[in-house]
């Protein structure tokens, strides 16, 4: 708010404005840079740019950009699943849940100890689809129930407290959650049982594998449905109603309390579909797996808008894609080895650079006034 | 509040002691549910090699037994509305706690039933025999529910007993208690320091040979600490008295003559030279913890500069540990792949400082304007970056990538070399940097540039209405944090001798957080404190403290603590007295408030009853 105040003041430039503006261009330079390079190396391998790229770099042609493009859209996906939850949160109560990845993965968690049990007794291998239901619908349970847990017990005596308490407090519940199934789960690695191979499969005629089919379908379908539900329902009014303003809200009738748990249980939800999405995708899940692809959903959710669920789901796809394909695109071509190495740090650096463009994100964000002091 | 309490006899009497089936049950689950947990969780198994009481209570039990103490303690604690006198406490409050105790054993007897009847160790990897058998004392299901319910319903009483007792008694019998554990805790230490001191006899009365305190040393402890809480609370009370009646005690004059700051002085030389002259008695492997403490500290002090005094939440703050350390590893090391300077190293901490203020600014600049949570993300992007690239192969060929930089040679001072095989040397060192850090946080708390964090840590709108230029103050207050943390990386990288990107994960960010928030934000006496005690007892993110066997439950504990200090008490152990006051202020006013409040209703009340006549 200050910043935008500011600018159009007459306020004088200080260095810290003018070394903004310099990182401002040096990232605008590094990314079309590497986009020309990439665009060059694309129409000639022999041309001036390749000469300074490095020996060992793989030539990236159309079917391994278009494979980089699914697999960043179906990450993109969960990401933006696992956004929404931040998103509400931060939409309704004004600060950022840090232990909303561990919700996502504690959903994974419970899914794997379902799907583990139906493949001992040959459910998992006889009726598939009916034991994916149950395993999505138990991660479901779970991650609700454990999102709803933690606002009850770690965020609701906090409420009205400095925005920085919760969040200090969400770290607290994120580092508890996460050594709490490395105890009791054991530290080591859970791989998932085997999918059945007719989903496996790659499918013509874009090579898209069955399971990332199945991901995409399932994303889309939970996000229809929470679209529907906040948009079209009562409580989903409710609900943007207590964003807007919690004393209004209250005054309408509205109860706050029930509203932000449903929130919290809808995130929850959403972060459960996720885990075991995640988990059947990438075939196994560790304790420490909630704490990165949670990071960089709420960096997803700050690209889109914070608050703004639309916004969460764009900014979860341009996130998933980004990440997959900017390393291979824009800095391989500059000549950098290991850029595989570098995919969390795009991540951020996008985080980075969309909080110095456009501090609320590309959609916008809907927050109440207060949420944005 | 208390004096509100009390001066106003006009208020409404408090409902008397009824039974509340739903709170009590609520509360009993929930101490059921803390016990099972801490049992699956494997804490009791693990830890129970090591006796706390020699052949009466083993550190597995112990890790149980405080629950229902702690529960029993909460049910009988009364919350006191504004306005309300207090409940006079008495039987029905023992009734609480017992039956709260009892449900929780009762619940704990149950787990071991379920555990000899289904088997379902797949995902629970504690749901063990031996868990079960630690729960029965091996001796039946029977037992089991036996023991642990008898045990609940003893132990939930004597936690309601404590809250009930007047708090001079309450001192007197937990004192003993904490003594006890944290003798037997600090048993490493104090047997060390005993054995260096030529004292083994005390060592042997009280520690047992298979470690754990003795029977007879936990009595003579036990009778000690009583009678030091007694004597205090007597001191207490015939200074008191004295004071009321304007007696003067013998010695009170000299006491008194001594003015608060002296004697503050004084403790504070006595602590400083504790400091220094204990480690000459410690063995090897106490200077190794001691090392790995100080340097927690100097960091845990930086970050007190950025966290506590400017407000600002710095998670990425590993990021200038990890930069101190390399640049260290890079100037002074004959190994370093890229560029060979071999500095000496007080020499090249010239050029460390240097490049962390670089980069404190360089980091700084983009996230000093943003919000204080997405600085907060954004900080812990810039922390993971730094490790990544020190990780990555496009670095490597300057800064060694996974393998690091090693040979670092110590630091050289005249005619010896400090290095990691002389850990106290390099305590010593870490100590000297430490108190440079307290002067200059000393110094900065109470310059302009530290007034200016403060007003900006309380409301950054009106510090910036007010003049300060918060731009450049928080820029300062990030500078001056990096510095302070490139010294601790500097004087790491001398001390371990090689350096890898996996001594600087994000890890290192939050337990430093936790040790600033524990120990009290914004104190420099508060943060050291919680530093030693932390990272001294439970350890580093993987350097082990006092409690080894406690190793792998370190983080959760860590993870536990955050969330209790937020909730119950924000402002740390040892709390700065203007930060507690930001984090309290709407209650301090509604006690204003509601002291006004009542002292109107009096006057309304006096004024009624002279006019004999109430005007509708």
């Amino acid at each position: 708010m200050t910043v935008a105040v500011r600018s159009k003041s007459a306020y004088k430039k200080s260095n810290v404005d003018f070394f903004l503006s310099f990182i401002k261009v040096l990232l605008v330079l590094m990314v079309s840079v590497g986009l020309l390079a990439f665009i060059a190396q694309q129409i000639d391998p022999n041309n001036p740019f390749a000469e300074w790229r490095n020996e060992g770099a793989t030539r990236l042609g159309w079917p391994a950009l278009k494979g980089l493009l699914i697999a960043g859209t179906i990450q993109g996906f969960m990401y933006g699943l696992i956004a929404l939850g931040y998103s509400m949160v931060y939409g309704v109560l004004g600060f950022i849940n840090f232990a909303h990845g561990e919700v996502f993965m504690v959903g994974g968690m419970s899914g794997w100890i379902v799907s583990e049990k139906l493949f001992e007794t040959g459910l998992w291998e006889d009726a598939f689809l009916l034991a994916l239901i149950l395993v999505i619908l138990v991660s479901i349970g779970v991650s609700t129930l454990t999102a709803v847990i933690i606002e009850r017990v770690a965020y609701r005596p906090l409420r009205g407290s400095p925005r920085l308490i919760p969040l200090i407090t969400s770290i607290g519940v994120s580092f508890f959650l996460q050594y709490t199934v490395s105890l009791l789960l054991g530290p080591a690695s859970k791989s998932f049982p085997v999918l059945p191979e007719w989903l496996t499969k790659d499918r013509t005629p874009l090579d898209i594998s069955g399971t990332q089919i199945m991901v995409l379908v399932v994303a889309i379908v939970s996000m229809a449905g929470l679209w529907y539900y906040v948009e079209n329902t009562k409580t989903g009014k409710a609900m943007r109603a207590v964003a807007e303003d919690k004393e209004i809200a209250a005054l309408m009738g509205i109860d706050v309390d029930k509203t932000i748990v449903r929130t919290f249980a809808i995130g929850g939800a959403m972060a459960g579909v996720a885990g075991i999405m995640w988990g059947l995708l990438f075939k196994s899940l560790i304790f420490t797996s909630g704490f990165l692809p949670g990071i960089k959903a709420f960096t997803a959710a700050v690209v889109g808008g914070v608050g703004n669920l639309g916004g969460a789901m764009a900014g979860g796809l341009s996130l998933g894609v980004a990440e997959s394909t900017a390393p291979l695109v824009l800095l391989e071509p500059l000549g950098i080895p290991g850029v595989s190495q570098l995919k969390d740090a795009v991540a951020f650096v996008l985080l980075i650079s969309v909080l110095l463009f456009k501090p609320t994100g590309l959609f916008g964000e809907r927050l109440s006034d207060d949420e944005r002091a | 509040m208390s004096e509100l309490m009390n001066d106003s006899s006009s208020l409404p009497a408090p409902p008397p002691w009824s039974f509340d089936p739903r709170r009590l049950g609520r509360l009993g689950g929930l101490a059921g549910l803390t016990m099972a947990f801490i049992c699956l969780i494997g804490m009791p198994v693990k830890i129970d090699t090591v006796p706390l009481i020699e052949r009466v209570l083993s550190r597995g039990y112990t890790s149980l037994v405080w629950v229902p103490v702690v529960f029993g303690f909460i049910v009988a604690s009364q919350v006191v509305l504004e306005g309300m006198q207090a409940r006079k406490r008495g039987l029905g409050d023992i009734i609480d706690g017992t039956v709260v105790g009892g449900i929780g054993g009762f619940l704990v007897g149950l787990l071991a039933w379920l555990i000899n009847n289904y088997d379902i160790r797949d995902p629970l990897i504690n749901w063990s025999p031996a868990l079960y058998d630690f729960l029965s004392f091996s001796k039946g299901t029977g037992f089991a529910f036996f023991i642990w319910t008898a045990l609940g319903l003893g132990l939930g009483a004597v936690g309601a007993g404590l809250q009930v007792l007047p708090t001079a008694y309450r001192r007197i019998a937990t004192w003993p208690a904490i003594a006890i554990v944290s003798v037997s805790v600090l048993e490493a230490a104090f047997s060390d320091l005993l054995e260096n001191l030529k004292l083994e006899f005390v060592a042997d009365a009280i520690y047992a040979k298979q470690r754990g305190v003795t029977v007879k040393g936990a009595i003579i402890l036990a009778v000690l600490a009583a009678i030091v809480a007694f004597g205090r609370d007597r001191v207490k009370t015939v200074v008191a008295s004295a004071n009321a009646n304007g007696t003067v005690l013998p010695g009170a004059a000299l006491l008194n003559n001594v003015a608060a700051s002296t004697r503050k002085k004084i403790s504070t030389t006595l602590g400083v030279v504790a400091i220094f002259v204990v480690p000459l008695f410690l063995g090897r492997i106490m200077h190794e913890l001691l090392a790995n403490v100080g340097l927690f500290i100097l960091l845990a002090l930086g970050l007190n500069v950025v966290v506590g005094l400017a407000g600002i939440l710095d998670l990425g703050y590993v990021a200038f540990f990890a930069v101190g350390g390399y640049t260290t590893a890079v100037l002074t090391s004959p190994f370093a792949p890229w560029w060979t300077p071999e500095l000496p190293w007080f020499v090249s901490l010239i050029f460390v400082m240097i490049v962390a203020a670089l980069v404190g600014l360089i980091i700084g600049a983009p996230v000093i304007r943003m919000r204080g949570d997405y600085l907060a993300i954004v900080t812990l992007g810039f922390g993971e970056i730094i490790r990544l690239l020190f990780l990555s192969d496009w670095l490597s060929p300057y800064f060694g990538g996974a393998q690091g930089i090693t040979n670092i040679p110590g630091v050289e001072i005249g005619v010896t070399t400090i290095k990691g095989t002389d850990p106290r040397a390099v305590f010593y060192l870490v100590m000297v940097f430490c108190i440079v850090a307290i002067y200059a946080s000393w110094r900065l708390e109470n310059s302009r540039l530290g007034r200016a964090w403060m007003a900006i840590r309380e409301d950054e709108s009106v510090a910036e209405a007010m003049g300060i230029n918060t731009v450049n103050a928080k820029l300062a207050a990030f500078v001056t944090g990096a510095v302070l943390a490139s010294f601790s990386g500097a004087i790491f990288a001398a001390k371990a001798g090689s350096i890898f990107p996996g001594s600087f994960k994000i890890l290192v960010s939050v337990i430093l957080l936790v040790v600033v928030i524990v120990g009290g934000m914004g104190r420099i006496a508060g943060v050291m404190v919680g530093a030693a005690v932390l990272i001294g007892v439970l350890g580093g993110p993987s350097q082990p403290g006092l409690l080894q066997e406690f190793g792998e439950y370190k983080l959760l504990v860590y993870g536990v603590l955050l969330v209790l200090m937020m909730l119950k008490r924000p402002e740390g152990l040892l709390p700065n007295v203007r930060r507690s006051r930001e984090l309290h202020g709407d209650e301090l006013t509604q006690d204003v408030w509601i002291k006004a409040q009542i002292e109107m209703d009096e006057e309304d009340n006096s004024a009624t009853t002279e006019g004999e006549v109430a005007p509708a």
